[in-house]
């Protein structure tokens, strides 16, 4: 089967408007009679079930928290992207296009990437009209502050609860149509199969998990916005329940699933403390604004520190190695995800670490909170040479733009961050990988479409920050609704589809079967022991770096792991019920596979290029070594019974508009 | 740290439930709450027991997904955290600790400590929003300035992460704090406000609906609200809800 991508005809900054205006329309009256499934309640699918529902559909939205104000958008913290130039700091759509796609290190699609950013200031309109409190300055308008990657200050935030914002703008228009019977709404399901009907498809098999009630709901579309899959690692950013299940079923159906092996390592997390712990928690970016990342200069300073012989502040200014702003002179500290992670990895594997484990370098405001102070003396006519004073005032303002964040660190660590610095070090976040889709968001299922997270298109090898809440808030807003119009116009006279069909018997009995499977077995470990072990093996042989030798190994050891799982797993209590257990097991089932296909994807492309660092393709300074003239393209696999049998698609990547070079942020 | 665990056990919605008794040893001052019960979870599914039924999600105090009730207070003793947010280091080697689901009538328990809190959703169904297309189609955000104090003071409103600790810890079973949050976010904020008389009346009528209680201004609310948020907001919504009362 060939890749069709569907991208229109014309030039870049008039694709979208083209393409809007020669698409089919559904008529008001007809979208009634047309149901949508929204798998995920997200800002990707919270934000286009609420569209489509406004639109007239029906919309049957499902989500597997106890409220769709609960998935996990809501934790982003740093801020949104939008190309609306109110600094008048140069700022374009063009821009925004070119920094994304440079940031991806050219491996996202041209025209889905100058569609979003097109889209982008739309988004900000939008939010603030639903009464969402993006931060204001004094004069009453918007507010926005710089990230990394990119030399304008672009981001609109709400100090560090961004996604929570945005998350409940989406969940309030979601309100407003389930309070009018737009949208029914599911929560605490799962979706655990997908329903194709002559080649479409035309439904899902959701678990209810408080009754364990294996239920059929038919439609004329479904939309897949599940998020990412990050927590194949065990140890992520991501919320627990965060899974692949949705994505996953549908690329056992036939979706392909393109650039597996892309996932966005965040520099600025908090440090790995002991072999109980259950997740990572991310320090936003934005703290990159004000915080300086360093380690100390001497390799015996830094040993001292680990031993607990000194601290951080003991340490002279010439003592200390900043090393971003070192080797990264022009973005200093504001450099991109990737490239500040692997500068902190490679100074910790170098011996410089700060914590017991040697995995952390230190994030400093002591600078910040001294430049803030003088100012606000100045301003208030004080004593600038009382430092006691400095501290107070700098102090509070540092708090006022990162209070919570400084709150959170201080309740995990237990260290006040405002007298000490920071211990921040690398851990898995955003996934760039996904399933493929076209041009209309549309999956290699005919009638499945994917959003947000959950799909591969816009961010390419890497992700800048806050550039995942914008596209999520894109796809679902702005962009599905007119694809899907186009897909379903003509379903118009199609009338409901009947979940009495052999479809839905036969996926219904292979969920049932799956799960029976699960609860007769007679195991000895938990599901938790298993995908321990398939995050370490995840962490050390695909992690931040990787090579050759250690993907095969990692290949063998998922598949092995995967087999002595199905022999050995143990899921107490009843599926006739709640039971946390199970849902966990049928979820890592699928992380078990879909780590597999990950390796896979690591190890055939040979190069390196964003979040993918192959340590056999690096310059002599240690930067990612891309090969364009043989991987510009996505790779998109195709499932063909298990992930080591999994056939390779090309879609190659046509660069119109940006000319492919080294990036560079020196 | 060794441990006694007092756990209230409830196979589902209909059983009748009892608080079992276990110990527990191992626990380091550095593990969350939450990661000591998936110790205490783990050391169950190894010894053939049955593991205990709990809500959690993000584990970083934003979802408002975890709840429970701790030695007597809802997200236990450590102020402005939730559950997920709250660590070992808070007990003692040799502790005994009461688990409890957050309890409420209008909160039924699903099993064990996990409860369902679905009336808040149905509350913002009633009004929780701002009539307005989701189309794009809208004016240009800076068209209408907010008073930073203005939109500040909205933003503190809607940092509720809705988790019920406001419900669980009043003696009333209250929902005020949190649909008084809700109100004051748009109550503060130039938009929605053509819609600020029905959206009162219909949020406060859904939330006597569920069977929630009334406020008698014991403050218990704001104490125990992870997020802070402030009773000034119950009188922000009483006043709203009085000059919509004598519109209406």
């Amino acid at each position: 089967m060939a890749l069709d991508s569907k991208i229109p005809d014309g030039a870049i900054a008039d694709k979208w408007t083209n393409y809007k205006d020669h698409i089919n329309l559904v008529n008001p009256a007809n979208k009634r009679n047309l149901d949508i499934i929204v798998v995920g309640t997200g800002l990707a699918g919270g934000s286009a079930a609420a569209t489509l529902a406004e639109l007239g559909y029906n919309v049957k939205a499902f989500c597997f928290q106890d409220s769709p104000r609960r998935a996990h958008s809501i934790a982003a913290q740093g801020g949104i992207n939008a190309a609306k130039n109110y600094k008048g700091d140069g700022d374009s759509v063009y821009r925004l296009f070119y920094d994304t796609v440079k940031g991806g290190d050219y491996r996202a699609r041209e025209s889905n990437v100058h569609r979003l950013a097109e889209v982008s200031s739309n988004i900000i309109d939008q939010c603030v009209a639903q009464g969402v409190p993006l931060a204001r300055e004094y004069g009453g308008l918007l507010d926005n502050r710089s990230f990394g990657g990119t030399l304008v200050s672009r981001t609109f935030y709400a100090q560090g609860q961004t996604g929570q914002q945005l998350l409940l703008g989406a969940y309030s228009a979601m309100n407003r149509q389930i309070g009018r019977g737009k949208i029914k709404m599911h929560n605490r399901h799962e979706m655990l199969e997908l329903v194709i009907i002559d080649g479409k498809a035309r439904g899902i098999i959701a678990r209810n998990l408080i009754t364990g009630e294996i239920e059929r709901h038919s439609a004329h579309a479904v939309v897949i916005g599940s998020g990412g899959y990050g927590n194949v690692f065990f140890l992520s950013t991501n919320a627990m329940g965060s899974n692949a299940t949705a994505a996953w079923k549908i690329h056992k159906k036939g979706a392909f699933f393109a650039n597996p092996c892309y996932t966005q390592i965040h520099p600025t997390c908090i440090p790995v403390s002991g072999d109980h712990q259950s997740k990572l928690t991310l320090m936003s970016e934005s703290l990159r604004n004000d915080g300086r990342i360093w380690v100390p200069a001497k390799l015996e300073d830094a040993k001292a520190i680990r031993e607990g012989k000194k601290k951080a502040t003991d340490l002279a200014e010439a003592d200390r190695d900043y090393f971003l702003e070192r080797r990264y002179p022009a973005f200093g500290n504001l450099v991109p995800r990737d490239v500040a992670s692997r500068a902190a990895k490679e100074r910790c594997d170098a011996g410089f670490g700060v914590n017991k484990t040697g995995e952390a370098v230190y994030l400093d405001f002591a600078a910040a909170i001294k430049r803030y102070g003088a100012e606000a003396a100045y301003v208030k006519s004080l004593d600038a040479n009382d430092s006691a004073l400095i501290t107070k005032l700098g102090t509070e303002i540092v708090k006022s733009k990162y209070g919570n964040l400084f709150q959170m660190y201080y309740k995990i660590v237990d260290e006040d961050p405002y007298t000490s610095p920071m211990m921040i070090y690398p851990a898995v976040h955003y996934t760039m990988g996904g399933t493929w889709v076209d041009y209309n968001l549309m999956t290699t299922i005919p009638g499945c479409f994917s959003i947000g997270e959950s799909n591969f298109s816009d961010h390419g090898a890497n992700r800048l920050g806050a550039s995942a809440l914008m596209q999520g808030l894109a796809d679902g807003y702005f962009v599905l609704p007119y694809t899907i119009g186009d897909y379903l116009a003509p379903d118009i006279k199609m009338g409901a589809i009947s979940t009495d069909r052999p479809e839905f018997v036969e996926a219904e009995n292979s969920v049932k079967e799956l799960i029976a499977n699960f609860m007769d077995n007679k195991g000895t470990h938990s599901v938790d022991y298993f995908h321990k072990k398939l995050g370490k093996i995840m962490w050390d042989k695909v992690g931040m770096a990787r090579n050759e030798k250690g993907l095969n190994e990692a290949i063998s050891e998922i598949a092995a792991l995967r087999e002595e799982f199905y022999k050995d797993v143990k899921v107490p209590g009843t599926d006739k019920g709640f039971n946390q257990e199970l849902e966990k097991a049928i979820r890592v089932a699928d992380f078990l596979e879909l780590g597999e296909l990950f390796a896979k994807d690591a190890l055939h492309r040979n190069e390196s290029c964003g979040g993918h660092f192959r340590e056999e393709y690096q310059t002599e300074e240690g930067e990612a070594l891309r090969d364009d003239e043989n991987f510009a393209y996505v790779a998109a696999w195709e499932y063909k019974g298990k992930p080591s049998d999994a056939v390779l698609h090309k879609e190659a990547l046509v660069y119109e508009n940006i000319k492919l070079v080294q990036r560079s942020y020196k | 740290m060794k441990l006694t665990l007092k756990i209230w056990r409830q196979k589902n919605a209909q059983d009748k439930g009892a608080m079992v008794d276990y110990k527990i040893d191992g626990i380091e001052p550095d593990m969350s709450f939450l990661e000591m019960l998936d110790v205490f979870n783990e050391q169950q599914i190894n010894t053939g027991g049955d593991p205990v039924a709990f809500d959690h999600d993000c584990r970083e105090g934003i979802c408002g997904m975890c709840s429970l009730f701790i030695n007597g207070e809802a997200h236990g003793p450590d102020r402005g955290v939730t559950t997920c947010q709250l660590h070992m280091r808070m007990f003692k080697d040799g502790d005994t600790i009461t688990i409890e689901p957050f309890r409420a009538a209008a909160f039924p328990v699903v099993k064990d400590l996990v409860v369902n809190r679905s009336a808040f959703d149905r509350i913002q169904h009633a009004g929780g929003f701002v009539s307005v297309n989701t189309s794009g189609n809208t004016i240009d955000a800076n068209t209408i300035p907010v008073n930073k104090q203005d939109a500040d003071a909205a933003f503190d409103a809607a940092t509720c992460i809705g988790c019920g600790a406001c419900v669980a810890t009043c003696k009333n079973s209250s929902a005020m704090l949190f649909v008084a949050a809700k109100v004051s976010q748009y109550a503060l904020l130039p938009q929605g406000q053509v819609e600020a008389v029905d959206r009162v009346l219909n949020m406060v009528k859904q939330m006597d609906d569920e069977g929630f209680g009334n406020c008698t201004n014991t403050g218990a609310c704001e104490v125990e609200c992870p997020k802070g948020i402030s009773l000034e907001n119950i009188a922000r919504m009483n006043r709203e809800y009085l000059s919509a009362s004598m519109k209406g």
